[in-house]
């Protein structure tokens, strides 16, 4: 086949909408509820990953109440809280810090690693390497499956009368263990594990699918040095959660065998209640490592896919090339090995031998070099290119602010000594906030409004777009960038309130600054909520490249059916990014455009390949990696 | 009825947005503007993002300056002027590089922004530059890396052999310190034993915990080595001495230490503040439960080490203020530890006539 027609629509005659349709017999619930369908089971993460970070921010801007107005008369929560809030309006201290727990459990797990990950490596991957879908659709859908059980486990555990797990997102034994330390260490508890084992099976469903797909089913000349930065990115982060979630896996097992058959394996010495416990030569730290060494490649699988997204859009909209590709995938390549090395820098105070942190503190230090090569690539990337602020773009460079604002103060606490006085502060708070939370949340924003269009055919209102983009972009400074201060001054995290301590006496305008902030950036969601809503039923009618991007998935019809290409999946002739290419007509030129068309614009090195082409030698293709 | 009514207000306000939303769609759609409008709404978002760049850096600066009494917490340590001098050296590195990157990204965003008339640079690589910001990084680094992990390895190192001891105890929700007394070493314990008035489990067959003692406040030597030594009954807690840099988690099950000199006395520190109710203060750390906030433990360094003996020998032995323990003192060993806990004559004898009862549940 000497040309590749660049219209599937017209060359697939037996296979236009209609017909497509009907070689699919299927009812609503195996089309829209138990669907194998990758773009189907994306929105379904998307959507209950939305439903997860408005209960998540809510839980937040609760316990921001009692923080910001300690002396506030909260009885107007009772409807809502019920017991939870003191007969003096207060909020029960340790439902405070059930609140906080399940902040983090939710933001972590179920929105920027299920909501996040889940939703875009599952819409993506097929889209952008030319596939029909996942390599298991029936894997697929039970990864959501599990994570939609997993999320009803954890949502109900929410209304237990001995309230949700309350030991702090990291579930430190030997608090976590004890129903008698806490109240929800009792089957709050126990909810929260089964949640999160059968979060586990989903999180591993998902990621060998992903792997398996990127592998294998790329399309004809989808070599893996033209593939979008995004499925890089998704291919490393599954890579990073197979390797580490089966230890969190192992260490959840462990904790339950404690609990609830006997074991000693975190749980030594302890003397509680008025009684001492036969335990004996168990030690917490033991799951402390097990738990961070899935705990920080965590915050990559969070991290890489928001990255990812931000590099497609930042290229995109700066009609430019992005800066450095095999830098980019170097970097992040580096950044998911080093991950698995720098679990402990959580634990420099843990009494854990001064050796091994000094080991950790070199293995973390490192880890800040890919991350500073990435960011300057973006701002090269920014760099004489021809912006266009999208919604999405400029949630991305908010991502790319947040990311260098957060990740340098990683320098703090990376280095053990210095980690010292800063360990379980505020400061801890306000980095990871920024550089894995906001900014990963911000990759998944820009994410939904780059690819709104291709997944409900339609438009989101920019307008909307860039008033959500603005307040949420001040209002999580103004969250989180006070926390360095009132961290520096050494105010403990998880406190309920600070006025026992004259040291942690100061700052409540900073607190009041910082809650306020909060409510009104989770207010500001509410206008995304009600664009994502509006536009999927009455938003503009998206053209089939709205952004004039050139990866594959633009090249699918408005409404992809199962299968996403009518015709024949097109085959990939050139890298993703061909943006302002000089000599070339347009100022982009899609990945399935063969050379032998674009002969004004080709480099030396690129007109060698079009004899390749005519060849179309699958073999041929593979060899045909472009010298940048 | 007030509640009704702010309800319906706020319905209101939003069905109002709603219309000026909808009414704003159906206008453009009207006028066929749509595409046209990308200039203009993208001058609006870059000048924008220059004025936040600009406005949060002003505010960045002034705020770090003209508030750095209330978040910079006096030092009152050796090691403690060595970490925060790494502290504000990786502030300087970090503050020149964030707000060099912060005004470079901003002003590309606004220079660059899109131009219908000019077409984007194609540039894609650049070895050397990319060779220049690894290895830059690189270099800084391990700069930082290498004197943080020197103060590290010393912080860290064994505590000297003439340091004053002192263990600390966290439980749900306080702290207890226990002093070694006159032998100045530290009993055995044994988790086991710990009941209502044998808190911290003394194992009292064992001849250094007789003369221990309990204090319900941190004392401490000023300019004298003190190793602390840390441990938790019940769940994790973590020692936080935030004048002194001091952090280390109370672990059951485990020991763990951290020494550190104290340079200024309290009276020091209020004179230096000018507070004279100024008290240094233990915290918790970690999260250990519903009084995780509470576990305050006051905190008192004396100006002098005779100063601090003096008030170590003004202390009771745990064993003279529970006299009843002697019991548990095996009988041939009961007379030296009568002696040592410093218990009067009169009380003596009930007590030697008492049987045995060691007894571990």
């Amino acid at each position: 086949m000497a040309t590749i027609d660049i219209h599937p629509q017209t060359s697939a005659h037996h296979h236009d909408d209609h017909a497509h349709e009907h070689e699919h017999h299927g009812n609503f619930w195996t089309n829209y509820v138990f669907s194998e369908d990758h773009k189907v089971i994306a929105k379904q993460f998307l959507i209950t990953g939305m439903v997860w970070a408005l209960i998540g921010g809510i839980l937040s801007v609760m316990f921001r109440l009692q923080l910001g107005f300690p002396d506030a008369d909260l009885s107007w929560l009772k409807p809502v809280l019920g017991g939870w809030i003191t007969p003096e309006g207060k909020i029960d201290p340790e439902f405070y810090l059930a609140l906080v727990t399940m902040h983090g459990t939710i933001m972590v797990f179920f929105v920027l690693t299920a909501g996040l990950s889940g939703t875009f490596s599952n819409f993506l991957i097929p889209l952008q390497i030319g596939a029909r879908d996942m390599a298991s659709g029936f894997m697929n859908m039970l990864s959501y499956w599990f994570f939609f059980l997993s999320s009803v486990i954890m949502f109900v555990s929410l209304f237990l009368s001995t309230g949700p797990a309350s030991g702090g997102w990291v579930i430190y034994p030997p608090l976590s263990a004890l129903p008698q330390a806490m109240q929800g260490s009792g089957l709050g508890m126990t909810l929260w594990l089964v949640a999160m084992a059968i979060f586990i099976a989903s999180s591993l469903l998902g990621s060998i699918n992903y792997i398996s797909t990127v592998i294998n089913l790329r399309t004809k000349g989808m070599s893996f040095t033209r593939m979008p930065l995004t499925i890089w990115a998704f291919f490393f982060t599954a890579i990073i959660g197979i390797l580490s979630f089966p230890v969190l896996f192992a260490a959840a097992l462990l904790l339950i065998f404690d609990r609830s058959f006997g074991t000693s394996f975190y749980l030594s010495d302890i003397y509680i209640g008025g009684e001492a416990l036969p335990n004996q030569g168990g030690s917490p730290i033991l799951f402390q490592h097990l738990f961070w060494f899935l705990g920080h490649p965590e915050v990559y699988i969070v991290l890489l896919p928001a990255l990812g997204i931000t590099s497609e859009i930042i290229a995109t909209n700066s009609r430019k090339p992005i800066f450095g590709y095999k830098a980019m995938v170097g970097s992040m390549l580096f950044i998911a090995i080093l991950s698995f090395v720098v679990w402990a820098h959580h634990m420099f105070v843990t009494g854990m031998n001064p050796f091994l942190g000094s080991i950790f503190t070199l293995l973390t230090l490192i880890i800040a070099v890919p991350s500073a090569v990435k960011i300057f690539n973006y701002v090269t990337t920014l760099w004489k290119g021809n912006i266009r602020f999208t919604s999405a773009m400029l949630f991305s460079i908010g991502l790319v602010s947040y990311f260098l604002t957060g990740g340098i103060t990683g320098l703090f606490l990376g280095n053990s000594a210095v980690d010292i006085q800063l360990h379980d502060t505020y400061f801890v708070v306000a980095h990871f906030h920024l550089v894995m939370g906001s900014a990963s949340f911000f990759g998944m924003l820009a994410g939904v409004y780059h690819w709104f269009p291709k997944m409900f055919g339609r438009m989101m209102d920019e307008r909307l777009g860039y008033i959500h983009f603005w307040l949420t972009f001040i209002g999580v400074y103004l969250v989180f960038f006070p926390m360095h201060y009132i961290g520096i001054a050494g105010f403990p995290r998880r406190y309920y309130s600070w006025t026992n301590f004259e040291t942690f006496s100061g700052f409540a305008d900073l607190n009041m600054l910082v809650s306020v902030a909060a409510i009104l950036t989770l207010c500001a969601q509410f206008i995304f909520l009600f664009n994502f809503i509006y536009s999927i039923f009455r938003g503009k009618v998206a053209p089939a490249n709205p952004w004039n991007a050139t990866t594959l998935e633009w090249t699918t019809p408005r409404h992809p059916g199962h299968g996403n290409w009518p015709g024949e999946i097109p085959t990939v002739y050139r890298w993703p990014y061909d943006y302002s290419k000089p000599g070339a007509k347009e100022d982009f030129i899609p990945q399935h455009i063969p050379y032998s068309e674009t002969q004004e614009s080709n480099l030396p090195h690129e007109n060698e390949l079009i004899k390749l082409e005519l060849n179309n030698d699958s073999i041929v293709v593979e060899n045909k990696d472009q010298k940048h | 009825m007030l509640t009704l009514i702010i309800v319906l207000g706020v319905l209101l306000v939003l069905a109002i947005l709603y219309f000026i939303f909808r009414i704003g769609n159906l206008v453009s759609l009207v006028k066929g503007k749509d595409d046209s409008d990308i200039s203009s709404s993208n001058s609006v978002n870059a000048y924008l993002l220059m004025l936040f760049m600009i406005v949060g850096l002003v505010a960045f600066f002034w705020y770090s300056i003209a508030h750095f009494d209330s978040y910079n917490l006096p030092v009152a340590s050796e090691h403690g002027v060595v970490t925060d001098y790494l502290f504000w050296v990786t502030m300087a590195v970090t503050v020149v590089a964030f707000t060099l990157i912060f005004i470079v990204m901003f002003w590309f965003t606004f220079k660059y922004r899109y131009d219908k008339n000019r077409r984007a640079d194609f540039f894609a690589d650049n070895h050397k530059l990319e060779i220049v910001w690894t290895l830059i990084p690189a270099f800084v680094l391990a700069l930082l890396i290498f004197s943080g992990l020197r103060a590290w390895s010393d912080i860290t190192d064994e505590a000297s052999k003439d340091a004053v001891v002192v263990e600390v105890i966290g439980q749900q929700f306080m702290w207890t310190a226990r002093y070694p007394g006159k032998d100045n070493l530290l009993g055995k314990h044994n988790y086991k034993m710990i009941d209502a008035s044998n808190e911290f489990g003394l194992d009292l067959s064992e001849e250094h915990t007789w003369d221990d003692f309990k204090s319900l406040e941190l004392h401490l030597p000023k300019g004298k080595e003190v190793k602390l030594m840390i441990r938790a009954k019940d769940v994790i807690h973590s020692v936080f001495l935030p004048h002194f840099r001091v952090k280390m988690d109370a672990v059951p099950g485990m020991h763990t230490t951290f020494k550190f000199t104290v340079t200024k006395s309290t009276a020091d520190m209020r004179s230096e503040t000018g507070n004279p109710n100024f008290n240094y203060e233990m915290a918790c750390a970690e999260i250990c439960g519903r009084g995780h906030f509470s576990m305050r433990f006051p905190v008192f360094v004396h100006d002098s080490v005779e100063d601090y003996e003096n008030w170590l020998k003004s202390q009771d032995a745990w064993l003279k203020q529970n006299p009843d323990y002697l019991k548990q003192v095996p009988a041939e060993k009961r007379e030296a530890a009568i002696v040592k806990a410093g218990i009067p004559a009169d009380s003596q004898d009930a007590i030697q006539a008492a049987p045995v009862t060691v007894t571990l549940n």
